[in-house]
């Protein structure tokens, strides 16, 4: 009932407001995609249609690519990785904010569980929780389907799928403290303002090389590009030092997400 | 009282400016119901999100269960029941889906919660209607599942937010009949309202609450046995005959005049309307009834509850 001893991390959050219960969050949410399986199941089918449209579509045209060491690779096979890290940051975001929100303040769904031993480090933590599972199905699947299409080069490539959770933590984390912030729908525009252009520029779908210097420098910034390279270096087997920094990123980004989502919650729903 | 299930002395709430609760005592026993009465922003939801555990106090000292809720937030919410003023039922999941995962929330395993919910899904009359979707069910049936929820963990004490607000008559006397047997269970009950009728239904012992303060504590019989007399003539006047109130004033104890109405309190109703009119003054209609605690709500703010 009361919480575990408390890691650092754990001081950083709210006193009294986890119960070390975020699994029955969880749970909660397993039961209740079961009435919602289709939206579910449509979460894989995204990055699929992606990968069929502009990989064999586009790549007829486009040929060969450098890859990450500069040997050439197949349009396909330079796109997966992105297509991968792009959709663990999709549905990261889509369940931190929109879903978030409308429970926050229409479902007053956390209000309802705050009312049990839950507190507002449960609810986050849960919540995130329950995006990475969902995200970690996605990628494993989606893995599956680039083995099929003989677009995974590596056995490293295996360590794609606990890169795309840390991923996708990362960026359930920071929509989650964002989300936490907005007032309204509107606000939400500023998600698609971040995460389209981001999913569009990170070298998703060329390599870095294409932009003039300044640009490179704007796209070297975003947490996108990291996920990206991260997953590209993974797929293709072309594994450096270099990887670890972009690991680094996103541990950043989870503590900072994770520490400030908690806090937040802790002060709209304990009021 | 130092076995109080809740004890709060000088206890205050503030949002920014706006002191909404401004310092309370209050003792509940246990076994007991409790009842908050008084208009909206009288401070009640406040009041009850504090001893919920939910709203930390900004002044004053309150324990719940022997607890202090700033330290032992989830240890004291494992042992109540809320049942909030809007109905924050879980969209995603079933009736029964509602009560089992509820259930976990609290830590209870798996087998416990299942053979409780088909308890709970009696005593709510919704075992019909146990795999429908929450918004399928009417407005009563809502409020009946919240209800239910709340006794999941077999709280030792049940926080009621205007149990009844916007129920229909019948749906009201159905939710009565269900907290009279929890209280015969024993399970401590404290009640925010703003009817008259359902705090004398419900509550052993109430405080009128009014502007964030407490106005007035005791039993109904005793509050209106304090405050108010024990009949009250109603009578309404055509408005080009209407005495005023200090010509009707020498014929009861006191008179108030609302806008549509003259209400004179009074031990004998039946002697008064005679002597009134034996005075000359002739009531379009006339009503005797017993005092409420409306009236001891208008004697202490000169106000009416709802309008």
């Amino acid at each position: 009932m009361s919480a575990p001893a408390a890691p650092a991390l754990w001081r950083l959050l709210p006193a009294g407001s986890y119960a070390g219960r975020a699994r029955m969050m969880m749970v909660r949410s397993a039961t209740a995609s079961r009435r919602t399986w289709l939206a579910f199941v449509s979460g894989f089918f995204e990055p699929l249609f992606y990968l069929l449209a502009m990989g064999t579509g586009l790549g007829s045209l486009v040929g060969d690519l450098p890859g990450p060491d500069g040997q050439p690779i197949s349009y396909a096979a330079f796109i997966a990785p992105g297509l991968l890290a792009a959709s663990a940051m999709n549905g990261a975001v889509f369940d931190s904010t929109y879903n978030v929100f409308f429970k926050l303040h229409y479902a007053r769904l956390y209000d309802s569980m705050l009312a049990t031993p839950l507190g507002p480090v449960d609810v986050a933590l849960g919540e995130i929780g329950w995006a990475l599972l969902r995200g970690g199905l996605y990628a494993t699947a989606f893995l599956s389907v680039m083995a099929g299409f003989g677009l995974i080069e590596s056995p490293w490539a295996l360590l794609a799928l606990p890169a795309a959770l840390l991923v996708a933590f990362a960026f359930a984390a920071i929509g989650m403290a964002a989300t936490s912030f907005m007032r309204s729908w509107q606000d939400f525009d500023l998600v698609t303002l971040a995460v389209l252009p981001m999913f569009l520029f990170s070298t998703t779908f060329y390599p870095l090389s294409v932009y003039p210097r300044w640009l490179q420098i704007v796209v070297e910034c975003l947490p996108l590009y990291h996920a990206v390279e991260l997953m590209r270096g993974l797929t293709t087997g072309v594994v450096g030092a270099g990887l670890l920094g972009h690991l680094a990123y996103f541990v950043v980004m989870v503590v900072v997400g994770v520490v400030i989502a908690a806090r937040r919650l802790d002060r709209l729903l304990l009021r | 009282m130092s076995d109080a299930l809740v004890q709060a002395r000088g206890l205050r709430k503030s949002f920014g400016a706006v002191e909404a609760v401004r310092g309370i005592d209050v003792d509940v026993a246990p076994g007991e119901v409790f009842g908050f009465l008084g208009p909206n922003g009288a401070g009640k939801s406040s009041t009850m999100r504090m001893i919920a555990c939910v709203s930390p106090r900004s002044a004053g000292t309150l324990s719940v269960l022997g607890m202090d809720p700033g330290v032992d937030g989830p240890r004291i919410r494992a042992r109540i029941g809320v049942v909030p003023q809007l109905d924050n039922l879980d969209a995603e999941l079933s009736v029964r889906e509602n009560l089992e995962i509820y259930g976990r929330y609290f830590g209870l395993p798996r087998r416990h919660v299942k053979e409780k919910a088909a308890e709970l899904l009696e005593f709510a009359q919704l075992t019909e209607r146990a795999g429908d979707t929450v918004e399928e069910l009417s407005g009563g049936m809502k409020r009946r599942l919240t209800i239910a929820r709340s006794l999941v963990n077999d709280p030792e004490l049940l926080l009621l937010d205007e149990p009844t607000t916007g129920l229909d008559p019948q749906a009201r006397h159905l939710l009565w009949d269900r907290l009279y047997r929890l209280k015969r269970e024993g399970v401590t009950q404290i009640v925010t309202t703003h009817y008259m009728d359902e705090a004398e239904q419900l509550c052993d012992r109430l405080v009128v609450m009014d502007g964030g303060v407490i106005a007035a504590e005791g039993s109904p019989a005793e509050l209106i046995g304090r405050y108010s007399t024990r009949e009250v003539l109603e009578l309404r006047f055509d408005p080009e005959h209407r005495p005023t109130a200090e010509a009707l004033e020498r014929h009861a104890e006191r008179v108030e005049e609302l806008p549509d109405r003259f209400l004179l309190y009074t031990v004998d109703g039946e002697r008064t309307h005679g002597d009134v009119v034996g005075a000359g003054f002739v009531p379009l209609s006339s009503l005797v009834r017993r005092s409420s605690l409306e009236d001891v709500f208008l004697r202490l703010t000169g106000r009416t509850l709802v309008d």
